[in-house]
């Protein structure tokens, strides 16, 4: 049983650090929690649904490869998720920079409640059920059974975490993020551009979070407007847990959550699955406000 | 004969994760005089004002104020037993009145509870009366009495260093620490700065300030220290300094030279 | 016209359209009018802000209204209690609702406008004040009313600080997470602790309180009562703010480190406003109670939370007066509008958006407008 929990929990903690990575990058260049991320990965979800609602209508090729089409939602959903993580930048911070702290959070979370009742009356408010295509039939192995969907899932979180990993050490662009998280004075002294930063921060984060939509919804099968309020706090309670700022801190924090909960809910009570992540947040924050692998130094005010 | 020393640092050292910005500095400033605190940039004299206050806590020494040890103090207590500082980079209250700005300083004296403040009872009527006199007492003293019910935001920048006087003279100390009182102030202002200075003095204030302006510095100063990369290098009355080969090798070695 | 301008006319325009866009499907005809008042909205505050007469019209205003304050609240008052005289018993019930928001988003006002922290669970008081009064009222029946009340704005108030000694220590934005977890636990144990609350079912059977043989039965007397305890609030609110109090608040919003300088304890100050805005979202959500008659987790949510925040950004933030305007405006308006609730929520996001983008100070501005305008008064010919 430990086995399957553990494994259940890998595939939910994967998606957490997907979306926990995107407040860390926001944290790291604008010292600021984006409230609205949650949102943005419910939007991801329903945009995976409606994708994946299409196979019917996609062209023959893209029918008769499963990974393909998969590739192809993922893409689709990832980019115009990034559109709206780029324009939640330029309307609901941008003109706020150098505001008190209060009014940005403020505004982050307007556009969060906003973007949840704007799925919710255009998309409506009952769960929608995502169309079963791929790899429900489970598969046992030593006791501990799992789904081709799972392994899926859990791949191509490894996958992107990796690729995100090679966008900020290895290109001109996430450097320039990594400077501009360092040092935001600095980074535009050495002719960084902070504000494309700042942007292609917000759109990189939205891209991994649209993908953990869509893997949450295919994983769960049904989803719900209420979606990202949940997931965001629990994804935002990963990369507390990680340290916030810290990018390897979000991944690590994500699956351990995961995991936590997944056991937690095993071993028990399943009602009070939803409460873990507030206490472990309350706690980390409580206890240790940099997390397991933060410094401990600016994080107190 | 010497005035008692009334607050005092033992080897206090301060260090930025691997950067000693204060290295075991040990001075002791004496009952009623102006000490001046002077260094090249970078020198650690903030720090050691910010340490001095709990604003940054030192990683080692001790800290005496009257012979009692305030090291591990916050900032506000340390406020409250009667060191008061204003800042390099200022710090009103911008959306409040000058004379909310100063009443702030004076909370530490306010007498009466909250019960009388939602009754609005004599006892607070006369306590907010009383502390609203003395407010406006100090700005008249830094001559800022006219503005009163101006917003902290709109004054100028000599204005609000004014303002900043005021503010921490409202706690009564018995130890005001100035960070460049004068920076970036015309000679006309820097000479009522200095007078000021003067007078808070006459009125039993010790006064620590830091400063560049060798002017003001040379021309009020009882003593001088003087800190180069975290270490006291110096320490006398302003000729002795003035003539001290260390300090003029740490100015040209930073780049500075004393004025005059 | 300048470039700056030209974007910022766009962006309008822009977000008018996007909350118009779900309502083109039902409402087509709506859109037009919608557009059109924004339209001249914007160019009446466009003059207002440039014509010289309507500036010291403004002026004019602002000076009277703060020069004749007693005059003002007396008159606001007198219409208050005006209001059930004239009403339907269903009116009264929502202008009753509008008190008890008011209540909520004035003590909300003390943390998020005075002392600049964001609390993002505030409902989690209101619950705690609500459910005690259920508990010891009804459940339990162990008391009566006017003991249950007091009690319900201890039992939130004893919560508020037991949050708030870890929570006040952290930064801004950890601190509004913390809250927000806190109303969510809050309600995860409403809804499973069967015994204690009735677990989802609520608590039923919760009676009116009565002032020795009168009852509070008629909804018009529950009003008067309610509106009494506002004004009481109000009242204690406002001259806290006008008092040391106030003051350290404000300075603590300003400049934490000044403060501290000056020797204020900006914990003791953070946990004391902290605290007071917790009982009286106690006391809130006693009278909630006792108005409903019953209550269930489902009344504490996390929308209602962002409802009273959004009161207090409405009206303007740190100002005593716009929080009640703000909880006017956002629970009458909606029910004059019943057919658009669907979209209230979508409404509200945007608005909270548009306020802190282009009027962080809300309707009714702060007082540092009002002061402006006398500094400008003070040093004109």
């Amino acid at each position: 049983m430990f086995l399957q929990h553990l494994l259940n929990g890998i595939t939910i903690g994967g998606s957490y650090a997907l979306i926990a990575l995107g407040y860390t990058l926001v944290y790291g260049v604008l010292k600021l929690i984006n409230f609205a991320h949650g949102e943005i990965y419910m939007i991801g979800a329903y945009l995976g649904f409606i994708l994946i609602s299409l196979l019917p209508a996609m062209p023959p090729f893209l029918q008769g490869s499963l990974p393909l089409f998969l590739l192809v939602v993922f893409g689709i959903a990832a980019m115009i998720c990034s559109l709206y993580g780029f324009y939640l930048e330029k309307i609901c911070y941008r003109p706020l920079r150098g505001a008190p702290k209060l009014t940005p959070l403020i505004s982050a979370l307007g556009a969060s409640i906003f973007l949840q009742n704007f799925v919710m009356i255009s998309m409506g408010a009952k769960d929608r059920i995502f169309p079963q295509t791929i790899g429900m039939r489970a598969i046992s192995l030593g006791g501990v059974s799992f789904t081709p969907l799972q392994l899926t899932i859990i791949f191509s979180s490894i996958a992107l975490m990796a690729l995100l990993y090679w966008f900020i050490n290895r290109t001109r662009l996430g450097t320039a993020i990594r400077a501009t998280s360092t040092d935001p004075f600095m980074a535009a002294l050495v002719g960084i551009n902070v504000d494309t930063v700042i942007s292609v921060t917000f759109m990189a984060g939205s891209f991994l979070a649209a993908c953990a939509g869509v893997m949450i919804g295919l994983y769960y099968g049904s989803i719900n407007f209420t979606l990202g309020y949940l997931g965001g706090i629990k994804a935002f309670t990963a990369a507390v847990l990680g340290g916030i700022g810290n990018v390897p801190g979000a991944m690590v924090g994500g699956f351990l959550l995961g995991i936590i909960e997944a056991l937690g809910a095993g071993y028990f009570s399943s009602e009070y699955k939803d409460v873990y992540a507030f206490f472990i947040l309350i706690a980390v924050l409580v206890f240790r406000p940099a997390g397991l692998l933060g410094k401990r130094s600016d994080e107190r005010a | 004969m010497t005035a008692p020393d009334i607050l005092t640092t033992e080897a206090l050292s301060v260090t930025f994760g691997g950067v000693r910005a204060l290295a075991g500095v040990s001075l002791a400033v004496r009952e009623r005089e102006i000490l001046s605190i002077i260094g090249p940039n970078g020198a650690g004299k903030t720090t050691l004002f910010n340490a001095v206050t709990g604003t940054c806590p030192p990683t080692s020494g001790r800290v005496r104020l009257h012979g009692r040890d305030i090291t591990a103090k916050t900032p506000d207590e340390v406020a409250r037993l009667g060191v008061a500082r204003s800042f390099q980079n200022l710090k009103p209250f911008a959306e409040m009145t000058l004379l909310e700005n100063v009443l702030i300083g004076r909370e530490i004296h306010m007498t009466s509870g909250m019960a009388a403040a939602i009754l609005r009872l004599p006892l607070f009527r006369e306590d907010e009366a009383r502390q609203k006199r003395r407010a406006r007492e100090l700005l008249a003293f830094v001559g800022l009495e006219q503005r009163r019910d101006h917003l902290a935001r709109n004054l100028t920048y000599g204005e609000r260093k004014m303002l900043e006087i005021a503010r921490a003279l409202a706690l009564e100390p018995s130890v005001l620490l100035l960070d460049e009182p004068v920076a970036g102030m015309n000679p006309t202002e820097t000479g009522f700065v200095m007078e000021l200075v003067k007078n808070i003095r006459e009125q039993g204030i010790t006064v620590v300030i830091i400063e560049h302006d060798m002017k003001m510095v040379m021309g009020i100063s009882d003593r001088i220290y003087v800190l180069d990369h975290g270490e006291l290098i110096a320490e006398g009355l302003p000729h002795e300094v003035r003539a001290n080969r260390a300090v003029i090798e740490a100015y040209l070695g930073g780049g500075h030279a004393p004025a005059h | 016209m300048n470039a700056r301008n030209l974007r910022h006319d766009l962006f309008f325009y822009l977000g008018i359209l996007l909350i118009c866009v779900p309502f083109l499907k039902i409402h087509t005809l709506y859109v037009l009018p919608v557009f059109l008042g924004a339209w001249g909205l914007r160019r009446f505050a466009d003059f207002a802000g440039e014509n010289r007469l309507m500036v010291t019209l403004r002026e004019r205003t602002v000076n009277s209204v703060l020069a004749h304050r007693r005059v003002t609240v007396g008159l606001i008052l007198a219409v208050a209690l005006l209001i059930p005289l004239g009403a339907s018993d269903y009116l009264i019930e929502v202008f009753t609702s509008v008190i008890l928001y008011a209540i909520l988003a004035t003590a909300l006002n003390i943390t998020v406008g005075l002392t600049g922290v964001l609390v993002l669970g505030f409902i989690g008081f209101y619950a705690v004040g609500a459910y005690t009064t259920g508990i010891l009222t009804a459940k339990f029946a162990l008391c009566g009313f006017w003991i249950a009340l007091p009690l319900s704005g201890l039992a939130a108030m004893l919560c508020g600080i037991l949050l708030g000694i870890p929570a006040l220590r952290l930064r801004g934005d950890y601190l509004a997470v913390v809250t927000l977890g806190f109303g969510e636990i809050i309600r995860i144990f409403l809804t499973n602790l069967n015994g204690l609350t009735g677990g989802p079912n609520g608590i039923l059977g919760i009676k009116r309180p009565s002032f020795g043989l009168f009852t509070l039965d008629h909804p018009r007397d529950f009003y008067w009562f309610a509106l009494a305890v506002l004004s009481l609030v109000i009242l204690i609110v406002a001259r806290l703010v006008d008092s040391r109090y106030g003051r350290a608040w404000i300075a603590i919003r300003e400049n934490e480190m000044a403060a501290g300088a000056l020797g204020i304890n900006v914990f003791r100050k953070h946990l004391l406003s902290f605290s007071l805005s917790a009982f009286f979202g106690g006391i809130a959500g006693s009278l909630f109670a006792v108005k409903q008659g019953f209550i269930s987790p489902d009344s504490f949510t996390f929308y209602e939370s962002v409802l009273i925040l959004c009161m207090v950004v409405l009206g303007g933030i740190g100002n005593v007066a716009g929080s009640v305007t703000g909880a006017l405006l956002l629970i009458a308006a909606p029910e004059f509008l019943r057919e658009f609730s669907l979209y209230r929520m979508l409404v509200f996001g945007a608005v909270m958006i548009a306020f802190m983008v282009f009027r962080p100070s809300g309707l009714l501005g702060s007082r540092v407008i009002a002061q402006e305008i006398k500094d400008r008064a003070d040093d004109g010919p």
